[in-house]
């Protein structure tokens, strides 16, 4: 599946719930759902600071390929958190660094990505963005 | 805390209408559902009172004060002037020379602050400040030492969120300089007993500067009765505009301490070599203020004049003693802060839950609270929380408002927990 045959798995997913507390319902359950984060990672430098929640995130590199563990301490954080990991985890840092974002605007959660919201969901993406702009580049310098 | 919710008045009126009919804002519909409005320890929804004089202002009077000879700038500097005269009124100040309009709160402690870091404070001095201060009144003096080399020192507070006054005491020495406490403080609503803190301050000839943002919209302030040097407190936390605040200072102060910014308006005579400033109060309001928030914050207080500042604290007392009992129905859920004596804010923790969580569920009924820390850090670390729920009452909240909330936060935990 590509990135956008899962943004679109997950639009579909969400089209059915109208009413907004269902659509957080969903929210919770994904973070529920969410594979644990392993405990040794959930250290100081891998967290991503919002004003008022904590989102961990862990980056791993394999066979030319970007895999993300993460936390939070606010479950809402977590299952938004759960979404993203769900769509980009394992795709090539190319991949992840040219992916546009459109399922969250599409599930009606936009709000969560403007800068003045506190739970460091923005923070997050820009840096997944980072880590596989700077895989990217490395890759590109290899070979 | 034992708490009677008989005879809890349901809702304050105005003119024999529910007060909150006077505020528009409050009348709309957020995602398909009616807005309880319960942040109003952040602002305050404004009355027609208030808009129609920021209309007013504005189609009729909006001219430069202090300097023009001609009629609308005679029209606008007299319509500031009288807004001074009454906020001087309103807090039972000696006179209107003890009133400087501020941009709010933060800017009042900022004044105060930056004016005695060039006024006679040293590496040998100390301030003392409580531990659940607002940011506003622990930066400015953090910045205070920096410059000066003084100490802060802080008065420790008991699990219920209550000064240690006994602690306080042990704290004041030859060395403390000023005490800036709040009146009431914007996280825990607790009461501060400042009259007691300020006679205390004064025994030991320390200076006393009362952040009272959080409390001017709940309880009638007078500050010869409370005998403080310094007060400072919002016009957009009571009813008002935002942008404009007050600063009472004693005029003893005022005239001692030396000028806050340089600019117009502050000044009497100006050469290359030497600056004469202007008489108090314009020493401190250097460059075009915010005449429309000055002007128009006499509405607001004309506003709570009519409705009345005991009545309000009476009514705004017993939504406090409603709301805290429904919630200590709630399993799980703490009351964070539990003074004897409070107003304005309820703050919750509730075991399981995150309180970012919880607001955005809240927020999706239609309930606007604020979560997290409120600028209160030091508070947050004192009780190991990463946040708490604040509601925060006003004189148009009703009790059927905070059954809302109530049921809201029944809802959210059910899903969260």
């Amino acid at each position: 599946m590509t990135i956008n045959e899962k943004q679109d798995e997950l639009i579909e997913e969400f089209e059915f719930l109208s009413d907004w507390m269902d659509k957080y319902e969903h929210i919770i359950e994904e973070a529920k759902e969410l594979p644990e984060m392993d405990p040794a990672f959930k250290q100081d430098k891998y967290i991503i600071k919002g004003c008022q929640s904590k989102v961990w995130l862990y980056p791993e590199f394999k066979e030319g390929k970007l895999y993300f563990q993460a936390d939070s301490d606010a479950i809402i954080s977590k299952g938004l958190v759960g979404l993203i990991v769900r769509v980009l985890s394992g795709f090539t840092p190319q991949e992840i660094k040219d992916a546009d974002l459109y399922f969250i605007d599409k599930i009606g959660l936009k709000e969560h990505l403007s800068p003045t919201r506190s739970n460091g969901l923005l923070a997050m993406v820009k840096q997944i963005k980072l880590y596989a702009i700077a895989l990217s580049s490395a890759n590109k310098v290899q070979q | 805390m034992e708490i009677k919710t008989e005879n809890i008045q349901e809702y304050l009126t105005y003119n024999g209408s529910p007060v909150r009919d006077q505020f528009p804002s409050l009348n709309q519909m957020v995602y398909g559902k009616p807005l309880v409005y319960l942040d109003n320890a952040a602002t305050t929804q404004k009355p027609w009172k208030v808009i129609n004089a920021i209309q007013e202002y504005y189609t009729t009077i909006n001219s430069n004060i202090h300097r023009g000879v001609h009629y609308l700038s005679q029209k606008a500097t007299d319509a500031y002037e009288v807004s001074r005269n009454s906020v001087a009124e309103f807090i039972n100040a000696r006179n209107s020379r003890e009133i400087i309009f501020t941009r709010g709160t933060t800017e009042g402690i900022n004044l105060v602050a930056d004016c005695f870091s060039r006024y006679g404070i040293s590496e040998k001095d100390s301030i003392i400040i409580s531990s659940f201060e607002h940011h506003s009144n622990i930066v400015p003096w953090q910045m205070l030492c920096d410059k000066t080399g003084a100490r802060l020192k802080v008065i420790p507070m008991n699990e219920d969120g209550e000064l240690l006054i006994d602690e306080y005491k042990a704290l004041l020495d030859d060395t403390v300089k000023i005490v800036a406490v709040s009146y009431v403080s914007n996280t825990l609503g607790t009461i501060n007993p400042v009259k007691e803190i300020t006679e205390l301050a004064h025994q030991n000839g320390s200076v006393v500067l009362i952040d009272a943002a959080q409390a001017v919209q709940h309880l009638a302030i007078n500050v010869q009765e409370l005998n403080c040097d310094f007060l400072a407190f919002s016009g957009h936390k009571m009813y008002g505009p935002t942008g404009i605040g007050i600063l009472y200072g004693k005029e003893e102060w005022l005239e001692k301490l030396p000028p806050y910014q340089g600019g117009g308006d502050m000044i009497k005579t100006v050469t290359f070599v030497k600056t004469e400033y202007n008489e108090l109060p314009f020493k401190f309001e250097a460059g075009t203020p915010h005449i429309e928030g000055a002007i128009t914050l006499k509405a607001a207080i004309d506003f709570i004049k009519e409705i009345g500042i005991n009545e309000i604290a009476a009514f705004e007392q017993g939504l406090m003693e409603y709301a805290t009992a429904a919630v200590q129905e709630i399993p799980g859920l703490n009351i964070i802060g539990k003074a004897k004596a409070k107003t304005g804010s309820l703050s919750l923790s509730v075991q399981g839950a995150h309180p970012y969580d919880i607001g955005v569920l809240l927020d999706k009924m239609g309930i606007a609270v604020r979560t997290g820390h409120h600028c209160t850090q030091p508070i947050m670390d004192f009780f190991c929380i990463p946040g708490t729920v604040r509601a925060s009452f006003a004189l148009y909240n009703t009790t059927s408002e905070i059954d809302t909330f109530v049921t809201g936060l029944k809802r959210a935990i059910n899903m969260l927990v």
